[in-house]
């Protein structure tokens, strides 16, 4: 008579290590352990890490609308708007801002387009069709107009918020809120330093887009570069060649001095 | 018994000083008092929980897949302490970059389970791995304790010496902010411990060949 044999947990716990079904029967339950905490973890903490990324964002935001002079005291009522633009039609779009993803648009080949080398100044590869712009208002006339502008750098991606007074041309702040640049020299890009080298800038001339970088910049087209960091500053130039162009926000721009950005 | 096994890591057997181990982070996250403590707090509570849960099941275990099983373990606490510095320690999780992250690649906490948790008791092993974690954190507040004085004047972001921009005697040694100024330190350190602890000098494995003598024409 055979005795009761002993339930299958068990049987699968005496058998011994050396054994090719305990192998992958152990790693299968680690591996399925392990993935069930992590993305446990993931899940629930994903609408608090998603609060902190928004105020840290929140806080840059502001902390450049301040230094904005005339800003300040706009923004109590009314305050700053966050609209989503098509970019090829250069018109508010109807996508809801709330939940729009721009990095993720980015990423999707069928919600961005891919630039042609010749036009890809940013050099950034695929532009989102949709961008998210964020306005203060006085009556309809945009008193302030912050576009997100990204481009390449020296080694890494540089994000920065570019604000342009009402007149749609003048530099009003130019804030680098992400970058990987070379520590202490392309770094230096985030620095308010930098970005108060470009406060009252003009973007364009009668001609076209005509702001440079160089060192002891002149004039009202000239911001002055960093010493040491020449292809850095060059980066962040041309992505707002790239951005204020046809490719980036140019429509929009011409659209809201016609008034015609709503549709 | 137990106290042996906390004490030793700190100074004698201390996991960065003695077996020059986690020094990549060691060296990264030292420039100022308060991204060290945290990346210690990570460590030490990393390194002693997948001790225990590899002590735990160490029985269980086979030999030929150890490392990866220990591995995913390992990573996968690294990724929940990563996920919840983040939600909850959101500047420090950005100060702190990739290396939290990096825990899971960090020799300390690898070498401390495949060496120690897979043969002994859970407790023991927890004890021991806490140590351990101990001994990095205190290497870590050291380096970063000299490091943020010297390069800011500051210690856990409060001024300690007033610079001379802001009518101080104190001049910032921007050189500390560096990394190399961490290698120095260590370097330092590991000098100096060696000095007090003459047993801890390693025989040479192996003598250096004797040049021999160029014959001169």
């Amino acid at each position: 008579m055979a005795e009761r044999r002993p339930n299958p947990w068990r049987r699968f716990l005496a058998r011994p290590n050396t054994d090719p079904v305990k192998s992958v029967g152990i790693a299968a339950l680690v591996a399925a352990t392990c993935g069930l905490a992590v993305s446990v973890t993931a899940v629930v903490l994903r609408p608090i890490q998603q609060e902190n990324r928004l105020a840290a964002r929140a806080g840059q935001m502001t902390a450049m609308l301040e230094g904005v002079p005339g800003i300040a005291e706009l923004l109590p009522r009314g305050g700053v708007e966050t609209f989503v633009v098509d970019l090829a039609e250069g018109r508010i779009s109807d996508t809801d801002p709330v939940d729009f993803d721009q990095d993720a648009a980015a990423a999707d080949p069928a919600r961005s387009t891919a630039l042609p080398p010749a036009a890809d100044l940013a050099a950034i590869g695929r532009r989102e069709n949709e961008s998210l712009v964020w306005m203060v208002r006085e009556g309809d006339r945009p008193v302030l107009v912050i576009l997100p502008v990204r481009g390449a750098g020296y080694q890494s991606t540089i994000r920065a918020y570019l604000a342009l007074e009402g007149d749609l041309n003048t530099v009003a702040a130019f804030t680098v809120y992400d970058q990987a640049e070379t520590p202490g020299l392309g770094s230096r890009v985030a620095d308010p330093a930098f970005g108060a080298g470009w406060v009252g800038k003009r973007i364009a001339d009668d001609s076209g887009i005509a702001i440079d970088i160089t060192p002891g910049a002149q004039g009202p087209y000239e911001v002055e570069a960093i010493s040491g960091a020449s292809v850095t500053g060059y980066g962040a130039i041309d992505m707002v060649h790239f951005w204020m162009g046809p490719e980036g926000f140019g429509p929009f721009l011409e659209n809201l001095r016609e008034g015609t950005a709503w549709r | 018994m137990a106290l042996r096994q906390l004490s030793d890591p700190l100074i004698d057997k201390n996991p960065v000083a003695v077996h020059i181990l986690g020094i990549c982070s060691a060296l990264a996250v030292t420039t100022s008092m308060s991204t060290a403590l945290t990346m210690s707090v990570a460590l030490t509570v990393v390194v002693t929980l997948s001790a225990g849960i590899i002590s735990a099941i160490r029985a269980h275990i086979p030999g030929q897949i150890r490392i990866i099983v220990q591995l995913t373990i390992i990573a996968s606490l690294v990724i929940v302490a990563d996920q919840l510095l983040q939600a909850f320690a959101w500047e420090m999780s950005q100060r702190l970059t990739v290396f939290v992250s990096l825990i899971a690649t960090n020799c300390i906490v690898l070498g401390r389970t495949e060496a120690y948790a897979m043969h002994n008791p859970p407790v023991p092993s927890m004890i021991d791995a806490f140590g351990n974690g101990l001994g990095y954190s205190l290497v870590l507040m050291v380096v970063a304790a000299i490091r943020e004085l010297l390069g800011a004047g500051t210690l856990f972001g409060a001024q300690v010496l007033i610079p001379q921009a802001e009518g101080g005697w104190f001049v910032p040694l921007r050189l500390m902010l560096l990394a190399p100024s961490a290698f120095i330190i260590l370097g330092l350190m590991v000098w100096a411990l060696h000095a007090a602890r003459p047993r801890l000098a390693e025989a040479r494995e192996f003598a250096l060949r004797e040049s021999e003598k160029e014959a001169r024409p």
